[in-house]
């Protein structure tokens, strides 16, 4: 059986969820080409982290947001269970302070009710500080979202590609496509920086660049605008925490700053919404300016917040906001191959497994053939994280590998064996490293561990230590050896 | 599990010398216990001069201060743990501490009459001081940059700018020259350096080291490796002053903007901590509010010298064997240090009357011809400058605590009138 290739370029959530989805098809050699080293580093890295409930958007103006966060949100149930992801279905509240603020909580359970949302509920003041007793007493009435919950985004997609490479999808890492070749009616090469790709079918799920990649093959209609939001992460012992996610009433904008605890136990404030400039599509920079609106509007939200000197970090994601504002899934109007999964701005990360199933509905519509593969591989185990586990099992981790008993990262306890699974799994930088392990996540931010998880991927890759990237090109941890500048 | 009188938790310079004095008192069964494969902790990437002028009477460099301590500590028997990382302690009762540690044997469950917690302390990190902007490599803690040169042989980078004038951050100033980098700048944001006055002169004016005063980094900027930051000049009340924001390119910057002591698995444990040191509150034995927990070293304040790191490892080992023979630190109507005027703490806080103690401290802001007095023991000490930088130790005796009946001493540093 010849097998139809498909590209899918972008390894972020959404490229993930689709490599994953089309990984269940024998008749397909899936590729997932991503221009970074390390998978999920754009607008997968930083984000609030939240999967949302799906009340807030409008289908009329939204149709594909309102449809796809709702199955998403009852999606990730299964694929987090398959597949070994940590998640906190805690539930949300969206707080009103006036009476326009409740009455746009009417609105959203409105919406919420029409989108399919279930268990929503207004609710008052006692009920409110039940269930969550750091919310601001000031909150006249609450939406409760049940269903809401909490991801690690980055562990998810690494999660999604690490199970869509062992039932086979090829993984291309600091894989540029510079042009798309096609032949008067399809699509039929990537031509890319490590050469060229032979394809039939290509995926654009490029993020903040999916304007750049539809352009390449004409007739883009529409931009990404980088919107920009910043945020606090607090030390894993700062109180108060909360134990929902707290939202304000919404604004056109965006869903407002969000009060809310990571997975991992850190709570976490932000995002504030700045547009940028189409162009400036790498800007992850933090302001003092949008720094302080966070902590003005989050402090809103609650009791207290920990003091400022518990911040372990501070910094800035960016969201795709599309041309009109609805994800944009379709195929290319003219080129027979091409289709857009664009615009993935919240609830994006929500919406990414519902979004990846119409990847294949809509192949077969397209003429495309598929037949599901008899011995498809649908879990993936995740990283054993040695500080979660009871004494007697760290034991048995010690004796069956003794690099268990070396703590690399002391403010997290991360062992090197973990780091060293970090790197068979795909980690090539230090970035990789942190982002799989948490080493380096603490409130030293590294600085005791990361020149020893430098030596082990010098170890581990075979090269020089100071070769080592903290993070892409460019950014070796040394210019060279101790004295290699006197040499100079 | 093995059962100690003492356990020393941290192989520093003040870990060692505790274990060392407990030992030489005739406590019997003490361990020390270490993450690092190496003990001396810091010391020995330290590897320039000034330490040791107290202790041993000697300039030493921090590998030859460790090796000296060593051996001084290998003539006496006691267990030590290196390799071994202690995650949690129980406080099981007044004679019965649990210390579960980690290392490539297993876990360990030991039992222990006492701790000496000597863990030393962390470096703040750039987001700890509002810098804004991207987060590119490049960026490195003073401390860290010292590991991955003379620990690891990595050479960080060419262009270097230097966040904080204290010690650590001069000291590195120096080490970078030394090794061909060029230091662009040191950037103080107090109108003052925050390091001693032998380090200003060895380590900046020696190698033309701009010292910028009154400065702040406010911004990084550069994608994957740092490539310039955004200064600008402060007034009084640190903040911006308009039109005076500029650039310095460069590819490394060295964060050297303070100290922290860790303290994370006391404060577990509920102890009582002291928000200005940000450690535990303490008893003239360096006992905390713990009985039988001792905390000594750069865990309890931080020092501007080993040697007094090593004389708080000897005093709480003094208390640990106090605790070990008499069971327990004898009972006192504890007098709690006040503090008034240009202080901005004094260690211990709690001090019983009834022996000698050495009181460590710093000043708020820099000062000339000052007197620190303690009223109620009518004692007045003048000097000539205090400043933030320098620790102002002081040893009161048993004579003249004595004849104190009230339950506070109120230290207050202010101008000497003329």
């Amino acid at each position: 059986m010849s097998k139809a290739r498909v590209a899918i370029i972008g390894a972020g959530i959404v490229g993930a969820s689709i490599a994953r989805v089309l990984s269940r098809y024998e008749n397909l050699e899936v590729h997932l080409i991503e221009m970074e080293v390390d998978v999920g580093w754009g607008v997968s890295k930083a984000n609030t982290a939240i999967l949302h409930a799906g009340y807030d958007d409008d289908p009329n103006l939204y149709p594909n947001r309102a449809k796809y966060c709702v199955r998403g949100n009852y999606l990730w149930r299964k694929w987090t269970k398959q597949l070994q992801i940590r998640a906190s279905w805690n539930g949300s509240l969206v707080l009103s302070f006036s009476e326009e603020d409740e009455e746009e909580l009417y609105n959203l359970l409105e919406r919420g009710e029409r989108n399919g949302v279930k268990g929503l509920r207004i609710i008052e003041k006692d009920e409110i500080q039940k269930l969550e007793k750091n919310a601001s007493p000031s909150a006249t009435l609450a939406l409760w979202a049940p269903t809401a919950g909490q991801i690690s985004p980055f562990e998810a997609v690494t999660a999604l590609v690490e199970n869509a490479v062992e039932n086979g999808v090829i993984l291309h890492l600091e894989t540029k496509v510079l042009d798309i070749v096609e032949d008067g009616t399809r699509v039929t090469k990537l031509v890319t920086n490590n050469g060229e790709i032979e394809v039939d079918w290509v995926i654009n799920a490029t993020g903040l660049y999916a304007d750049y990649i539809a352009e390449l093959v004409g007739g883009s209609e529409f931009k990404i605008t980088p919107r920009r939001g910043e945020y606090f992460l607090f030390d894993s012992t700062a109180e108060p925490k909360v134990s929902r996610i707290l939202f304000p009433a919404p604004k056109p904008k965006s869903k407002g700053v969000v009060v809310t605890t990571t997975v991992d136990g850190n709570l976490m404030i932000g995002p504030n919404a700045t547009d940028l400039p189409e162009e400036e599509k790498e800007n992850k920079e933090t302001t003092q300016e949008g720094l302080e609106e966070v902590w003005i509007n989050a402090s809103k939200l609650v009791k207290s917040l920990p003091s400022k000197s518990k911040v372990i970090k501070t910094f800035a994601g960016l969201r795709p906001e599309p041309t009109g504002g609805d994800f944009i899934i379709k195929p290319h109007d003219s080129l027979l191959g091409f289709i857009n999964v664009a615009g993935m701005r919240s609830p994006g990360l929500t919406s990414a497994p519902a979004v990846a199933y119409e990847i294949p509905k809509m192949l077969l519509h397209l003429g495309a053939r598929l037949v599901l593969k008899k011995n498809w591989n649908p879990t993936r185990k995740r990283i054993i994280r040695f500080s979660e586990v009871s004494n007697r099992r760290k034991n048995k981790l010690i004796a069956m590998n003794p690099l268990y008993g070396n703590i690399v990262c002391q403010c997290e306890m991360v062992t090197e064996a973990e780091v060293v699974e970090a790197i068979r799994r795909g980690a090539r930088t230090i970035e990789g490293v942190k982002l799989r392990t948490r080493a380096g996540m603490g409130r030293c931010q590294g600085a005791f561990c990361r020149a020893k998880i430098a030596m082990i991927l010098s170890r581990e890759l075979k090269i020089k230590p100071w070769q080592v990237r903290v993070k892409g090109a460019g950014s070796e941890i040394g210019v060279g050896d101790l004295f290699s500048l006197l040499h100079e | 599990m093995y059962t100690y009188d003492l356990i020393v938790i941290g192989g520093g310079a003040s870990g060692i010398a505790a274990a060392i004095k407990a030992k030489e008192l005739g406590v019997k069964k003490v361990a020390l216990v270490d993450e690092k494969s190496y003990l001396g902790g810091v010391l020995p990437q330290c590897i320039h001069s000034g330490f040791g002028l107290v202790y041993f009477k000697e300039d030493l460099t921090g590998p030859e201060f460790t090796e000296k301590l060593v051996q001084k500590a290998k003539k006496l028997s006691f267990d030590v743990y290196s390799d071994t990382f202690v995650f949690k302690i129980i406080y099981r009762d007044y004679f019965e501490k649990l210390v579960y540690a980690v290392s490539k044997h297993g876990i360990k469950k030991l039992k222990t009459k006492t701790i000496v917690y000597s863990a030393g302390c962390r470096e703040r990190s750039i987001y700890e001081i509002g810098v804004v902007g991207s987060r590119p490599s490049g960026i490195f803690t003073a401390g860290e940059a010292q590991t991955l040169m003379d620990i690891y042989g990595i050479m960080p980078g060419k262009n270097i700018v230097i966040v904080g004038s204290g010690d650590v951050g001069l000291i590195m100033a120096r080490r970078f020259a030394l090794q061909g980098a060029n230091v662009k700048a040191v950037i103080e944001i107090m109108p003052y350096p925050g390091g001693l006055t032998r380090n200003i002169v060895q380590c900046l004016n020696d190698f033309n080291i701009p010292l910028l005063l009154s400065h702040s980094v406010l911004r990084v900027i550069g994608k994957d490796r740092i490539e310039e930051v955004e200064v600008c000049k402060v007034d009084e009340s640190k903040k911006c002053i308009e039109d005076s924001i500029f650039r310095i390119k460069c590819d490394t910057l060295i964060i050297s903007a303070g100290l922290v002591p860790r303290v994370e698995l006391l404060e577990d444990l509920g102890i009582s901590i002291d928000p200005l040191t940000k450690s535990a509150v303490v008893n003239d034995r360096l006992e905390t509010s713990l009985p039988g927990i001792f905390v000594a070293g750069n865990a309890l304040v931080v020092n501007d010298l080993v040697d007094y790191a090593v004389e708080q490892g000897e005093v709480a080992a003094q208390g640990a064997s106090e605790f070990v023979f008499n069971n327990g630190i004898s009972a006192a109507q504890w007098k709690k240090i006040k503090l008034n005027g240009n202080i901005r703490f004094f260690v211990p806080q709690l001090i019983s009357g009834e022996r000698d103690v050495i009181m460590y401290g710093r000043v708020i802001s820099p000062e000339e011809k000052v007197k620190l007095e303690i009223n109620e023991i009518k004692k007045e000490i003048s000097f000539f400058r205090v400043r933030p930088s320098e620790m102002i130790r002081l040893r009161l005796n048993k004579d003249e605590l004595s004849s104190v009946k009230t339950k506070s001493l109120t230290f207050s540093i202010s101008k000497r009138s003329e």
